[in-house]
């Protein structure tokens, strides 16, 4: 199939990114998030952290109808593809916010492969969800899920939920004698158990179910092929936060390279300086070309649509490593403090650049394609 | 603008043109890039091939009619695309195509233009470029080679390095001082012929052991004024506005300077991988060399969603932001895709062009050393650095 020019960013798309962009830059999100998270400081003294986000911001969201915008038209969304999507994840990831938005994102594009047009419907109505889908070991098979299903009741532990005490519901996967099924289940009928994480601006947790009563998205034996066929748009959408947020990286390593003075310099006059941001720079280029290539493609060109989404999630996965270690040691002791924005930005880098797999997992599942 | 069901009809006839035309292979093989061509029957072939692609309206096709072009509008990067996608010979007179052409249709006199696009376009004057000398080369505005009037003439003195072309070429891009006291504003550019007493041409040769370029000599070699490029001392303006060119913002005329697509090299690498058997096995079943391929691969797939990209105003990140990385990042991956390549081949990558049980006729081994001149050329790895963190990233200047 022939490639669209413009990656199907339509002046649509284009304005929603515009006004995402606007948004998290007038909400000063870590601004806000910074209260939440003093006195936390020590992981070896503090308390566990709950999962902070601006409630209101979330409201505001929902009313702008970001958290439909990949909700089918006939489940009440608004019923745009991937692209509308990653555009809006891309700015959660460059504001570095807390936001449900990132898991309802992902869960929208479960359900869209498991038609589930009711859980849609909650969707629509303004509710946020979260995936449940890994096992204690973290392995990243689709078969992995540590939770069991019993005549549609689920029992076990869920691992690394992400956003988990943010939602109002979970998509679990629980495994049943002939493979995985999938079941929505809401917030009040589990135990949720945060994990102490190192990143600032996620909370993760553990999802205990005992025995809970869950609506059925998907069948046993279903569950994986559904999750297969939504993996490259999870992947996608997990780059494009990595992207936003390196991008951030670069411009503000630029920006304190230009500013702090030593040997009566600015130290970006420095090649040993003025190079490694150049080279995040490229970094950056390559894995935000990827993605959006990857949600063309999941758009249009259905065929390459895994192809195209290990490519983006294996370049944004060295990308946000790369560029997290150039932005902290170019700003010098500065960028090693808590009371930079700099570590925050290297923490959600950290978390996510593991997140269903890293680059070298993803380079290998598309070695089989070659 | 064409319409798009014009550009895709005249698509379809380039493809067809291309496939229906396709050259004979020469006898001696074609060295892998234009810049390299040093032999006499290269030349001739070459020439032939470029002149027969011009008539044929793939080479100049947006250019006005008036300066040797065909005239369209938004049909050259067709052109180009489909002349790298059929793996045809690559065009020999890729300097003048790049660099002058682009050059004289921004800054020429309309004498200029109309003297000199024909017969670039059909490669009946070959050129080379006379920028970098021994003293000068990152650091290019501190070139010596003088030019002092002489009545309607002026009169070159110094000498010039790393000259493609400079064997076969009938006319040099030459920069030259005309004031030692203004160092940016006492640089002149020239056209300059080669064929006088005055200019010397020696090879030289590269460590892959070719030829392909040349150390130039000037002795009160002469070019009259009116072959002088914009105003006296405005040589370093209109030499930035080259090497934006070559640094590829500006493929207006249809320079192909090589035959293979980086896709194309990538997927022989692969090929290699997949047919070399090492220890008891394929390397491509090797975990650790695969992981390095398709680090290659996904870079080159970044290199291409670049390009789509970079046309998106939306979505570029500013106009020169990708452009100006395209020829950094494509010669450093190039490099690392050749060393990948001497990797799998191990103790074989010894077998050099010429040995009978060389893969490939040694062009891995040949391959792998010409990519520096990708990564040393037309502004090094490092200088490109510096442009993008200063023109791009706001970055204090270097100099």
């Amino acid at each position: 199939m022939a490639q669209n020019t413009d990656f199907g960013f339509d002046d649509d798309v284009r304005m929603l990114k515009e006004s995402a962009s606007r948004f998290f830059l007038e909400k000063e999100t870590l601004t806000k998030l910074r209260p939440h998270i003093t006195g936390t400081e020590d992981p070896h003294i503090g308390e566990v952290r709950a999962g902070w986000y601006a409630t209101e911001d979330w409201q505001e969201m929902v009313e702008l109808g970001w958290p439909i915008v990949a909700v089918p038209a006939d489940a009440g969304g608004i019923g745009m593809g991937l692209v509308a999507a990653v555009a809006l994840q891309e700015e959660i990831g460059r504001a570095a916010s807390p936001t449900p938005l990132t898991g309802t994102l992902q869960a929208t594009f479960v359900l869209r492969e498991a038609q589930a047009t009711s859980e849609l419907q909650l969707i629509a109505s303004g509710q946020s969800m979260a995936l449940a889908i890994h096992g204690e070991d973290g392995s990243l098979e689709l078969d992995s899920t540590d939770v069991t299903v019993s005549n549609g009741r689920l029992s076990g532990t869920s691992w690394y939920v992400q956003d988990a005490q943010k939602v109002d519901g979970y998509v679990v996967a629980a495994a049943a004698g002939n493979g995985i099924g999938l079941y929505h289940v809401p917030r009040d009928a589990v135990e949720v158990l945060p994990d102490r994480i190192v990143d600032l601006t996620r909370d993760q947790a553990r999802v205990v179910l005992d025995n809970v009563e869950a609506t059925e998205v998907a069948p046993p034996g279903e569950g994986e092929t559904v999750l297969a066929q939504a993996m490259p748009a999870l992947l996608t959408l997990l780059a494009a936060d990595i992207v936003g947020a390196a991008e951030w990286q670069v411009q503000e390593t630029a920006e304190y390279a230009r500013v702090r003075t030593q040997f009566d310099r600015p130290i970006g006059f420095f090649q040993a300086v003025k190079h490694p941001i150049v080279n995040m720079m490229i970094a950056v280029d390559e894995a935000r070309s990827l993605v959006y290539n990857a949600a063309s493609a999941w758009d249009s060109d259905p065929d390459d649509a895994l192809r195209t989404a290990l490519l983006a999630q294996s370049s944004a996965s060295d990308c946000a490593s790369f560029c997290s270690n150039r932005s902290t040691q170019l700003h010098g002791g500065i960028g090693f403090t808590w009371e930079s924005d700099v570590q925050i930005y290297h923490k959600r880098q950290m978390h996510s650049q593991f997140l269903y797999g890293d680059a070298t997992w993803h380079r290998e599942k598309l070695a089989a394609l070659l | 603008m064409s319409t798009d069901q014009e550009k895709s009809e005249f698509r379809d006839y380039c493809r067809r043109w291309l496939e229906e035309n396709r050259p004979p292979p020469t006898e001696l093989p074609l060295p892998q890039a234009a810049y390299e061509v040093t032999y006499e029957s290269h030349r001739n072939y070459l020439c032939d091939w470029q002149a027969k692609c011009y008539e044929a309206q793939l080479i100049a096709t947006d250019v006005p009619a008036q300066y040797g072009g065909h005239g369209h509008d938004g049909f050259q990067s067709i052109a180009s695309s489909e002349v790298l996608r059929a793996k045809v010979p690559y065009f020999i007179n890729w300097i003048g195509l790049g660099m002058t052409a682009p050059t004289l249709l921004i800054h020429g006199t309309e004498e200029q233009k109309e003297r000199f696009l024909p017969p670039i376009f059909s490669a009946e004057e070959i050129w080379c470029q006379g920028f970098s000398e021994p003293g000068a080369g990152s650091d290019l505005v501190s070139l010596q080679t003088s030019a002092v009037r002489d009545g309607d003439e002026w009169v070159i003195n110094g000498s010039k390095v790393w000259t493609s072309l400079g064997a076969l070429a009938s006319w040099m891009l030459l920069l030259a001082r005309t004031d030692k006291n203004d160092k940016y504003n006492g640089i002149t550019y020239f056209l300059a012929p080669m064929d006088q007493e005055g200019v010397t041409v020696r090879p030289i040769h590269k460590m892959t052991g070719e030829s392909g370029f040349n150390e130039v000599f000037l002795e009160d070699a002469r070019v009259p004024d009116h072959l002088r490029v914009d105003e006296i001392g405005a040589g370093w303006k209109v030499a930035m506005s080259t090497l934006t060119s070559e640094r590829g913002a500006a493929q207006g005329v249809g320079a192909v300077a090589s035959s293979e697509s980086p896709m194309a090299a990538v997927n022989q690498l692969i090929q290699l991988a997949k047919d070399t058997r090492r220890n008891g096995r394929r390397v491509w079943d090797d975990p650790v060399w695969r992981d390095r391929i398709v680090k290659i691969y996904e870079r080159t797939e970044a290199m291409i969603q670049n390009g789509r990209r970079s046309r998106v105003e939306a979505l570029n990140g500013g106009a020169m932001r990708l452009p100006l990385q395209g020829k950094l990042v494509g010669s450093e991956v190039r490099q690392e895709l050749g060393e990948i390549a001497l990797g799998i081949l191990g103790m074989r990558s010894s077998l050099y062009v010429g040995d009978e049980h060389a893969e490939a006729d040694g062009r891995w081994p040949l391959s792998y050393m010409n990519s520096y001149t990708g990564t040393i050329s037309g502004g090094s790895s490092e200088i490109q650095r510096n442009i993008l963190g200063e023109r791009v990233l706001g970055l204090p200047k270097t100099k």
